[in-house]
């Protein structure tokens, strides 16, 4: 199968290791990985800020880059709750009723990285290799938006040497919300402050989820800390193998 | 028109008063531990009705239909009522009702009115208008009379002392009920206000209470509570004026059957509701000899206007939003300015005030969508909070630097030529804010993010030079 990457912004420029793993996995498991150079961001930001003028340009400008894919996957929850959720009525707000057709056919065509995997794929077991103790959080958009449910973790129970550990009061949320972390610094460092009691009281070794936004946000406050708990997201571990084990 | 919600015009932005708010341990504890015990009673509750889904779908629909049409079920209310001898008054704004509500008791000569669940009072600022026409008004809901005798404000919709504990309840009691002795067991606190509201039910002769649901096929106004001080409000005095939001209409005595359910579950995990009084008009030789309601708008037509926006009108104040939010839990209700607190009030004080004023609160989530998931009327509020940021944004009302950022930030990512651009500029402008392989502090608007986390530096390739370069090994 031939697989798009839509990579994310923030994950092409902070986490390329991510979109290498995802890489990494899709190849391993025979199928084909394009990556569209053209592309750059679902417009998540500014439209979750208000700016929903910039968020439609570059809706319109993710449409163009991926008009004619076949199967678009991408390592970010948010994100794809972005498209899945908000093109509909970016598109609907914009009275053009080719834009709408053509965001109504594409939306069924993207897939977040474990659902590709679970639901498309139907594949949980890939012959990942990580031997030590992980936490998941389940990023809110992913639990909610795309009711992931507990796929990212039968994706986990597969891995060879992976201690799974529940996260205590795992599904509230970390308190990035992309400019809210920003506007209101100090709730969201609140919340932060519980997240990583539940990630330490969990005492695993490395704090996973399928999106980079929250991981950079708990693993910006476990660095501040110097708790030594490392985040790496969903596809780095699925991406670790016996014989090429994760740097 | 003056439109007012609570003291939220003039209350300092929400990132500001959480900052303050949030440095107070005690009062974290005390709502944490509050809205902990209520949303683990009502996820019990809720759990046991296999319909719950679909009797959330039914309120939903019920809602929508009833805003759709307000117009001809408020009419509807209105002959019902008049029809079971009640008087119907129509308040366009807080001035016009506190008028009426004034006039009212000033006919009666009254120089006192005990009154029960109405936070649509605290909206409209009522009590400081009788103060001011000189009748002193008694809240005589537990919670409400611990915020008046505190000199203090609601901060939950439900349980509004939510922030405060049972020994700075007893504090309160000791000095205004005049009880040195006072101890601070919930039997004892109880039994004060008992004697305290006792004293007020047997001597004041007139009643404003608000109104869960008015319903406009009999013209009955519906009031749950669990302590049936209510039911003494309603039932002991004379002069009973009921304030009901225009919003609260339900088209028939049949939908009680849907929201009966979902409200007690919703809002304090209990089944149903110890006390549920619902009446029509005015009955000879029982109850009070004269019923006014006075049907409130204060801005809820404009919210009817937006159909982007008009399901935040459908809100039967259960409150399980806020005992859910992770960014109330960490500030409490004060923080929003208004006696809507949480992401209701974050949606709902804004669109009453015309989006004039608390710009800042549709920004104050974090947008999990807990609220949606709990909502009994599955109010969509992070798409409404989205809506709304939107025309903060259009009306030019978002900070200047803020827009100049998104603007650049717009033209980085309208192409790949400019993203990989920006990818450079930022890799050469963090070199002075690293240390160590680390950022530890950032400058600006980012200091707020750099003062309790780390930030990992840009590495020195993106993931589209890493796969230029693939690919160019692959040839």
């Amino acid at each position: 199968m031939l697989i798009s990457l839509f990579i994310t912004c923030y994950n092409d420029t902070l986490f390329p290791e991510t979109g290498k793993a995802v890489v990494a996995v899709l190849e391993r498991l025979g199928h084909t990985v394009e990556f569209r150079q053209a592309q750059t961001c679902c417009g998540q930001m500014h439209y979750n800020t208000g700016y929903q003028a910039e968020a439609a340009a570059l809706m319109r400008h993710f449409l163009d880059v991926f008009r004619d894919a076949e199967i678009i996957c991408s390592p970010s929850s948010s994100c794809v709750a972005m498209i899945r959720d908000q093109y509909p009525r970016i598109a609907a707000h914009s009275g053009d009723p080719d834009l709408q057709r053509a965001i109504e056919d594409l939306i069924p065509r993207v897939y977040e990285f474990s659902e590709l995997l679970v639901d498309k794929l139907g594949v949980t077991e890939l012959g990942a290799f990580f031997p030590h103790s992980v936490t998941y959080h389940p990023a809110c958009h992913g639990l909610r938006a795309l009711q992931l449910g507990d796929k990212p973790i039968r994706l986990l129970r597969e891995v060879e040497g992976l201690e799974l550990i529940e996260l205590p009061e795992a599904t509230e949320c970390c308190g990035f919300g992309g400019t809210f972390s920003i506007k209101n610094p100090d709730v969201s460092a609140g919340m932060l402050t519980e997240k990583i009691r539940c990630v330490l009281e969990s005492r695993a070794e490395v704090c996973t989820a399928n999106d980079n936004s929250c991981l950079m946000h708990i693993g910006g406050g476990l660095s501040r800390q110097r708790a030594g708990v490392r985040c790496l997201h969903l596809a780095e571990i699925l991406a670790s193998t016996e014989a090429e084990k994760l740097a | 028109m003056s439109v007012r919600v609570g003291e939220a015009a003039g209350a300092p932005k929400f990132p500001k008063a959480a900052k303050e708010l949030i440095k107070n341990a005690q009062l974290r504890r005390n709502v944490r531990h509050a809205t902990d015990v209520i949303r683990n009673k009502r996820a019990r509750v809720v759990a046991e009705m296999p319909d719950w889904e679909e009797l959330r779908e039914s309120a939903r629909q019920i809602k929508a239909h009833t805003l759709r049409h307000l117009d001809f079920y408020l009419q509807e209310f209105e002959q019902a009522c008049v029809r079971a001898g009640g008087q119907v008054h129509w308040a366009k704004d807080a001035d016009q009702a506190n008028e009426i509500i004034v006039g009212l008791l000033h006919a009666h000569e009254a120089r006192e009115v005990i009154k029960v669940k109405t936070m649509t009072s605290d909206e409209i600022g009522l009590n400081a208008a009788l103060e001011l026409a000189g009748i002193t008004p008694h809240e005589t809901d537990l919670a409400d009379l611990i915020i008046q005798l505190g000199e203090d404000k609601p901060s939950h919709i439900v349980v509004p002392a939510l922030h405060r504990n049972k020994s700075e309840i007893r504090q309160i009691f000791r000095k205004k009920m005049n009880l040195p002795d006072l101890g601070d067991r919930p039997e004892d606190l109880t039994n004060a206000a008992r004697q305290y509201l006792r004293e007020k039910f047997l001597r004041v002769k007139a009643a404003i209470t608000g109104a869960n649901f008015a319903i406009a096929e009999t013209g009955s106004v519906c009031v749950v509570e669990s302590e049936g001080n209510g039911r003494m409000c309603i039932s002991l005095p004379d002069v009973l004026i009921a304030l009901v939001g225009i919003e609260k209409i339900i088209p028939r005595f049949q939908d009680l059957e849907v929201f009966l359910q979902l409200l007690p579950r919703s809002a304090t995990g209990e089944r149903m509701n110890p006390y549920n009084s619902i009446w029509t008009g005015i009955a000879e030789g029982d109850g009070p000899r004269e019923f006014h309601v006075v049907l409130l708008d204060n801005g809820r037509t404009n919210v009817l206007a937006d159909p982007e926006s008009r399901e935040t009108l459908a809100c039967i104040r259960c409150g399980a939003c806020l005992n859910v939010c992770p960014v109330y839990r960490q500030t409490g209700g004060h923080a929003y300015g208004s006696v809507y607190a949480g992401p209701i009030g974050a949606i709902l004080t804004p669109q009453l005030q015309s989006m004039r004023h608390s710009q800042s609160l549709p920004y104050a989530s974090s947008l999990c969508g807990a609220c949606y998931e709990v909502c009994p009327v599955k109010i969509n509020i992070p798409e409404i909070l989205l809506h709304l940021r939107g025309k903060v944004v259009e009306r030019g009302d978002a900070p200047i630097l803020e827009r100049l950022e998104m603007k650049a930030a717009a033209f980085a990512l309208s192409d790949e030529g400019h993203l990989e651009l920006a990818q450079k500029a930022g890799r050469i402008g963090q070199i002075p804010f690293q240390r160590d392989g680390v950022i530890r502090s950032l400058p600006g608007i980012l200091s707020g993010w750099s003062a309790v986390r780390d930030l990992k530096p840009i590495p020195a390739q993106s993931f589209r030079e890493w796969w230029a370069a693939r690919k160019q090994t692959e040839r």
